[in-house]
């Protein structure tokens, strides 16, 4: 890696060019940069969603970029002058001394911040990832994880010092490495970041845990196919006893499976008692998915009294002949009830979960709040007000969110804040918003009692500068008004008087209160009717027009003479009215034709020919309806007999009912619930089941967790409970690789593998009964099925990295059985025009350069005609490759061919070298792309010497594969002969029979590449590679078990 | 959580944006923009906006707006809670937080929102775990640091975020060991035309400011512990024992925090200090008002009140105001239509009063609002809930350190309805 960082001057020169040439591009292909190796099928792993960002993005570097208002020539000049400052940049980021990379750090992130785009200095920034410098370090960091997913490829060059500071013996380090090699949205690193999160999730270090834990919904929402591991992963980090670990690794689940509520169990009385002394964010996230997971495990501590009260309504409502029906169900309920005991876990939670009450975070109150709301007996919830009105003191957007959510509990638990009434008072320097919420949350916690008081203040609240405010006051207190029947006549009253204020909005909005009041009891208040007629003349606000025709003509019985005279009036203006008013006034004039046709005849006709050319179509429609319906015609239809019924029926009395009644079926103090819409991945608060499911799921047996349980007790539970064996099935292929490269995994996996060569052991334990064999076969065949579905999971991402590592130009067959060297295609006969180029890794080492590959090129001119000067031009090639030309061929005789050798640094990547071919006549564009097994050379090594190495390359250097030998290879001698045909390695001595060992160094940095076969019985084997590089080592995991499985 | 971070200044420019996730677009903002305009006044924002794609949850402080970008279903108040502590870092940082010293200090911000979230979840956002990776900018090291070209960024890796007691690190080296608290009392009253009090409040905090040598290990007792109703804790405050006895036992982060904060029951009957006598009228048909206002202490306990700061918004018809302060200056403005009065001491022997006529907008009628009296004071030396700290213990270190304890009491959100 070093050498890769410590690039030659001329090394970044080419990255320049490519840059520019891809910068070229840029604009006719798409935002993302795509170096033309790049295959395709990476943007199918992009989501549509992320690509939308990176267009936008990648589009508004340009234009946005200015600081001011973004604007085309505004763009355009930044173009033009951004490349000359960011050559100076460049330049000092370049230099040696870190003073100077510092400054130029400094400056880019700060163009970072201001939103600039500075992706086209990647290439310099890159460089300095493994700079000495913390600081330059960081903000190189910074940078990386900003853009490395708008220039993937050149990404890639920094993730082998990620990969060396995950082996640090430093924690902090480890943390670091593994945090922002996670955060680096590049597709391709998936493999390693699976890999690094999985060693990371069993390192000694909590912190290091942490940041697995960190990582896994990153990786999540990079490839959505790795959910299955990860779920691994969660589930062993959930059994963690830290605290630090514990409020990440809830969140990883939150995020990742929130469904698998069965993961819980098991640990859910340690996260209860950890919870006090998790960190205030984690605690948020765990409160919350406890209050989840209490609802499906536990019973409605409330039921008998939802019960008392459901049966109470019924006998209210039931009418005679149901009753004996419904006296049988009650009596049935009233045996079904049984007397209430809580579940002692239920209990755990509700205690362990008060004392955060007491947080000075408002997060972790308003969590703890909502749990006791949803879970707690009604008798304990109060406990909740408090604190709840504590948080009415903070930063006015905490006291919004609280005040909602006060709002939807005031409107079902009333006496829980009636104490803390004058808290809710409401000052003048309180925000809007703020107001309208507290007048909310007064109106519900309105009674009897207390409205006396509530009043007064709201008649104070009716003075108010803030005309929203006030509106919103009137309409409060036609909402206790209706619901509190002793004040219905004092609110009238109050409401009345305001109706000669002088503000017209308070005007109109008490008209459109009292209206709903009156219709409650119309008979009384003829005269406030009559009085509002009044108003008329003077009332602009439309909607206060519309209310006090429509109350007029609603009870016109009882304003017999000034009804018409309104009518009069109002047809006088009619044309210049608001729809509203309209669609009333026709209205109007219906009632009163149909009540008192002989004064308002007339008057009818003429507002309804007005209304008949109105510009409006609904009006028109109504006029055209009311007429045939009220007008007695010839051919008036059966309907308009029902005319007076239909007009003048009896209508209930509106509801003023709070908005925030029915939102507690949104978990309080959720988005949600704030929103009243269900926001994105919002997991529904389920109902309570109707009887408990097994508390026994909860049990840890605690002496018995360091060992290996008995295998029994495993397999019992593996009985009755298929959905635990299901999940450990699942863990069973890799864990045997944990396994090896762990050994404080802990006992897991050993009595995992211990299952897993239980086939002989079986055996000897006579004593075993038949059926338990069968079992056993059971689990076997359960598993060989999980790890088929496994593979075939597998399947779709190992094609798209095949993918990836194989260019479009040419294919490699299926590598053949012989140890005989390969031919590749270069050049087809029939695209060169008659020249044939064929190429092939000789596996000579290259003389001059012995960090080359050695390619060896075979030209066979197939036309009538010589070929002149062959030779290589305009190589492209991937940062940090090098290529050396073979001399030019200066005559190619027709039907002769030529072998020349060239070499080429792939720089220990399967990217693919891009260069041209050139004769005299043509070019061709070709690219020679090696498998990984051409990368190495052999080295020769004895069996101590090889031990010592594997020895310095475990963990996360060790890839091991289980795998089933193919039908021919059938001894040791096809083995060898198949690892040395895919890779160039060589073998290492060895003392046992079931073992090959092969050893190799890779061409350009000299890593070596360690690879052991151990064959098994039953034509099973066991791949292990070692190798510093893990890219190298997954995908020479990959093709070595491809030819050996075949 | 949270995806993106945009900061946005009173004229609605973003100047700084951060990205946790892929990169949303800035364009994202404009949903905010089009609700700041819907709004009359800027705390009028609402707190969360639903877009399309994203929700945006803002907070408004320090005339900056720090909206954060969010795709998912997440606890608001989490949201909100974070984005206040990430604003409480800053002026930890930079003594003020303004769009200034943000810009100046962007490079440190970057930093600091980089460890403050990881993935959109916060990681370290306790301030000592903060201040040992990234260390703040003062003046000296600031010029050190253009001499030998040293950085902020800490040279040692920090253990703050390893330790059992994550928010105190080791190694803490004083001369003068000192342990100083601070018990901040507010009254929040509304008091009705006729004197008499709508409700009243305390509200308190005890703010500490701790250097001592190594890991010391404090219990603090109050005389009268039954005072408090609700409280709240600083994470460091062994909460079984404040449970079983009442006495506040803790390892204290180094430097400044807010041990506790609390809330004295409404039970109890509130004093209160100052009274207001006031007489403010218009009459119909004239367009003069008449204004006077007297200030006088009550409930004091013998101290005396000072700071008293009286501003009042008064209605909108109002053109000017022509008022004689006793005491103090008094500003008007005429666009905002805000009255400040700013009193000063308030003399028992000699009350300070503010008197004098205010011209109306010609032919307007009577305004039927009245206008509200906010009025700020502080007393030293009081704890106007009767609280008094018992004594300070120290174990686990063997020096003598300085303890020091001071009482105020100060308005809160003191208003007088006319």
């Amino acid at each position: 890696m070093q050498k890769l960082l410590q690039l030659p001057v001329n090394a970044v020169n080419i990255v320049k060019s490519v840059q520019g040439v891809v910068q070229g591009q840029e604009e006719a292909l798409s935002p993302v940069l795509t170096p033309d190796s790049s295959p395709q099928n990476w943007y199918s792993a992009v989501q549509p969603e992320e690509l939308r960002h990176l267009r936008s993005g990648g589009m508004g570097g340009g234009g946005e970029g200015s600081e001011d208002r973004p604007g085309l020539e505004e763009g355009l000049t930044s173009v033009q002058s951004q490349p000359l400052r960011h050559d100076d940049l460049k330049e000092m980021l370049d230099s040696n001394k870190d003073s100077l990379k510092l400054e130029a750090m400094k400056r880019i992130v700060a163009m970072i911040a201001r939103g600039k785009n500075t992706s086209d200095l990647f290439p310099a920034v890159v460089k300095n990832v493994a700079c000495k410098n913390i600081e330059v370090k960081k903000l190189v960091y910074v940078y990386l994880v900003r853009y490395a997913e708008e220039q993937q490829d050149l990404a890639l060059l920094s993730i082998s010092t990620f990969q060396r500071g995950l082996k640090d013996p430093n924690q902090l380090i480890r943390a670091s490495a593994l945090r922002v090699l996670s955060s680096i949205r590049v597709t391709i690193i998936v493999p390693i970041m699976m890999l690094a999160i999985k060693e990371a999730a069993s390192d000694m270090s909590p912190y290091v845990r942490k940041t697995a834990a960190h990582a896994i919904p990153k990786l999540h929402s990079l490839d959505p196919e790795q959910k299955d591991q990860l779920i691994e992963v969660i589930e062993k980090l959930l059994a963690d006893k830290t605290t630090l670990v514990a409020g990440s690794v809830v969140m990883a689940f939150e995020e990742v499976c929130p469904d698998r509520i069965d993961l819980i169990h098991k640990n859910y009385r340690k996260l209860c008692n950890l919870l006090i002394d998790v960190e205030e964010w984690g605690q948020v996230v765990i409160i919350n998915m406890l209050t989840r997971y209490a609802r499906t495990q536990f019973l409605n501590p409330n039921i008998n009294e939802s019960l008392l009260e459901d049966s109470s309504e019924k006998a209210f409502y039931a009418s005679d002949d149901e009753e004996d029906e419904d006296k049988k169900a009650e009596a049935a309920a009233l045996v079904k009830r049984k007397p209430y005991v809580m579940d002692p876990d239920h209990r755990l939670l509700l205690r362990n979960t008060k004392p955060l009450l007491q947080s000075r975070n408002a997060a972790v109150v308003m969590a703890v709040a909502q749990l006791y709301f949803h879970l707690a007996p009604k008798a304990e919830v109060g406990i909740i007000a408090k604190a709840l009105v504590r948080l009415m003191r903070s930063h006015s957007e905490v006291q919004y969110v609280v005040l909602q959510n006060v709002a939807t509990m005031t409107i079902k638990r009333r006496g829980m804040f009636e104490p803390y009434l004058k808290s809710f008072y409401i000052r003048s320097t309180d925000p809007t918003q703020i107001k309208i919420l507290k007048l909310e949350v007064l109106t519900n916690l309105a009674n009897e009692t207390n409205i006396s008081t509530i009043l007064r203040e709201f008649q104070t609240y009716i003075k108010s500068m803030d005309k929203d405010f006030v509106a919103a006051s009137i309409q409060a207190i036609g909402r206790c008004a209706t619901n509190i029947g002793e004040v219905r006549d004092t609110c009238l009253n109050g409401l009345v008087q305001l109706l000669s204020n002088r503000d017209e909005l308070v005007v109109a909005e008490s008209v459109v209160v009292i209206k709903k009041l009156l219709q409650m009891q119309p008979e009384q208040h003829s005269d406030i009717i009559k009085h509002m007629a009044k108003l008329i003349d003077n009332i602009q606000v439309p909607m206060a027009r519309a209310s006090i025709l429509w109350l007029i003509g609603e009870y016109c019985e009882h304003v017999p003479k000034i009804a018409p005279d309104v009518l009069r009036k109002m047809a006088k203006t009619f044309t210049n009215e608001e729809d509203i008013v309209k669609l009333q006034i026709i209205n109007l004039a219906a009632k009163l034709y149909l009540t008192n046709s002989k004064q308002t005849k007339l008057l009818t006709q003429y507002v309804l020919n007005l209304a008949k050319y109105d510009q409006n179509y609904d009006i028109r429609d109504r006029a055209r309806f009311i007429r045939q319906l009220i007008v007695p015609t010839d051919k008036s239809g059966a309907l308009s007999k029902y005319a007076k019924k239909l007009f003048l029926a009896l209508k209930p009395a509106p509801v003023l009912e709070s908005p925030f009644k029915d939102r507690d079926h949104f978990q309080l103090g959720s988005l949600s619930h704030l929103l009243n819409a269900k926001a994105g991945g919002y997991q529904e608060l389920p109902e309570w089941p109707e009887s408990a499911p097994d508390p026994s799921v909860r049990n840890v047996e605690i002496p018995d967790w360091s060992k290996c349980t008995s295998r029994k007790d495993r397999k019992e539970k593996k009985l009755d409970k298929p959905f635990y064996s299901d999940s450990e099935g699942d863990s069973g292929p890799t864990e045997s690789a944990d396994s090896e490269s762990d050994s404080g995994s802990g006992s897991e996996s050993a009595s995992a593998s211990d299952e897993s060569g239980s086939g002989s052991e079986s055996e000897e334990s006579g004593e075993e009964t038949e059926s338990e064999k069968e079992e056993e076969d059971e689990e076997k065949e359960k598993k060989r099925k999980k790890r088929l579905d496994k593979t075939k999971a597998k399947k779709p991402a190992e094609e798209s990295a095949e993918r990836c590592a194989i260019h479009t130009s040419y294919q490699i067959n299926t590598i053949a059985p012989s140890g005989s060297i390969k031919m590749y295609e270069l050049l087809h006969r029939i695209t060169g025009e008659g020249l044939a180029v064929e190429y092939c890794f000789s596996r000579q080492p290259f003389s001059p350069d012995p960090n080359m590959v050695a390619v060896q090129i075979q030209f066979t001119n197939n036309t009538n005609s010589e070929t002149k000067n062959l030779h290589i031009e305009e190589p492209r090639l991937q940062s940090g490759m090098r290529i050396r030309e073979f001399a030019e061929i200066e005559v190619l005789a027709a039907g002769e061919s030529v072998t020349v050798v060239m070499g080429i640094d792939f720089c220990d990547s399967t990217q693919a070298a891009n260069f041209q071919l050139c004769t005299h006549t043509r070019k061709f564009f070709v690219s020679i792309q090696p498998p990984v097994g051409e990368l190495m050379t052999p080295v020769f090594l004895t069996e101590n010497d090889f031990k010592k190495e594997q020895g310095k390359l475990m963990g996360m250097n060790e890839i091991s594969e289980k795998l089933t030998l193919g039908e021919k290879c059938v001894n040791e001698h096809v083995i060898v002969e198949r690892v040395t045909a895919t890779a160039n390695l060589s073998r290492v001595p060895c003392g046992s029979d079931k073992e090959c060992r092969f050893a190799g160094k890779t061409v350009s940095s000299g890593c070596l590449v360690l690879v052991t076969v151990t064959t098994k019985e039953g034509g099973r084997a066991q791949l292990t590679v070692n190798c510093e590089k893990m890219v190298i080592g997954t995908m020479l995991v990959k093709d070595i078990m491809q030819a050996l499985s075949q | 959580m949270i995806h993106s971070l945009f900061l946005i200044n009173a004229s609605g420019d973003i100047f700084l944006e951060k990205h946790w996730k892929s990169v949303v677009s800035r364009s994202v903002c404009d949903y905010f923009f089009e609700a700041l305009e819907r709004a009359t006044e800027p705390e009028n924002v609402p707190p969360v906006i639903p877009t399309p794609h994203h929700f945006l949850i803002n907070v408004l402080r320090h005339r900056i707006y720090f909206v954060a970008v969010i795709q998912s279903e997440v606890p608001p108040l989490f949201v909100i809670e974070f984005l206040h502590r990430v604003v409480d870092t800053f002026q930890d940082y930079f003594g003020v937080c303004t769009e200034a010293a943000i810009k100046d200090n962007v490079v440190v911000v970057y930093e600091l929102l980089e460890e403050m979230l990881d993935n959109g979840f916060p990681l370290a956002t306790e301030s000592n775990i903060l201040k040992e990776l990234i260390k703040p900018p003062t003046i000296l090291r600031t010029v050190v640091n253009t001499i030998t070209g040293s950085t902020n960024v800490g040279e040692q890796l920090p253990t703050g975020q390893l330790s059992v007691v994550p928010w105190r690190r080791t190694g803490v080296k004083y001369t003068n060991n000192e342990a100083y608290f601070d018990v901040v009392e507010e009254i929040d009253a509304i008091i009705d035309k006729s004197g008499s009090t709508i409700t009243a409040e305390i509200q308190g905090v005890v703010d500490a400011c701790v250097k001592l040598t190594g890991m010391p290990d404090l219990t603090l007792s109050f005389m009268n512990p039954r005072l408090l109703d609700d409280v709240s804790f600083h994470p460091c405050v062994r909460f079984k024992r404040w449970e079983a006895e009442r006495i506040l036992s803790f390892i204290p982060p180094d430097g400044n925090f807010r041990l506790l904060s609390y809330h004295v029951s409404s039970q109890n009957l509130v004093a209160i200090p100052v009274y207001v006598k006031h007489n403010i009228s218009f009459r119909e048909g004239s367009s003069q008002g008449r204004f006077e206002l007297t200030l006088g202490p009550k409930q004091t306990m013998g101290k005396a009140v000072e700071s008293v700061l009286v501003s009042s918004q008064l209605p909108r018809g109002v053109l000017n105001a022509n008022l004689n302060p006793s005491q103090g200056t008094y500003t008007f403005d005429p666009v905002t239509k805000l009255l400040s009065w700013d009193v000063g001491k308030i003399n028992p022997q000699k009350l300070p009063s503010l008197k004098g006529s205010m011209s109306l907008q010609t032919g307007a009628s009577k305004p039927d609002e009245n206008p509200t009296i906010n009025i700020q004071f502080k007393i030293q030396q009081l704890a106007i809930s009767g609280l008094k700290v018992n004594r300070l213990d120290m174990y686990g270190e063997k020096y003598k350190p300085f303890k020091g304890i001071k009482y105020m009491t100060k308005a809160g959100k003191f208003q007088v309805r006319t």
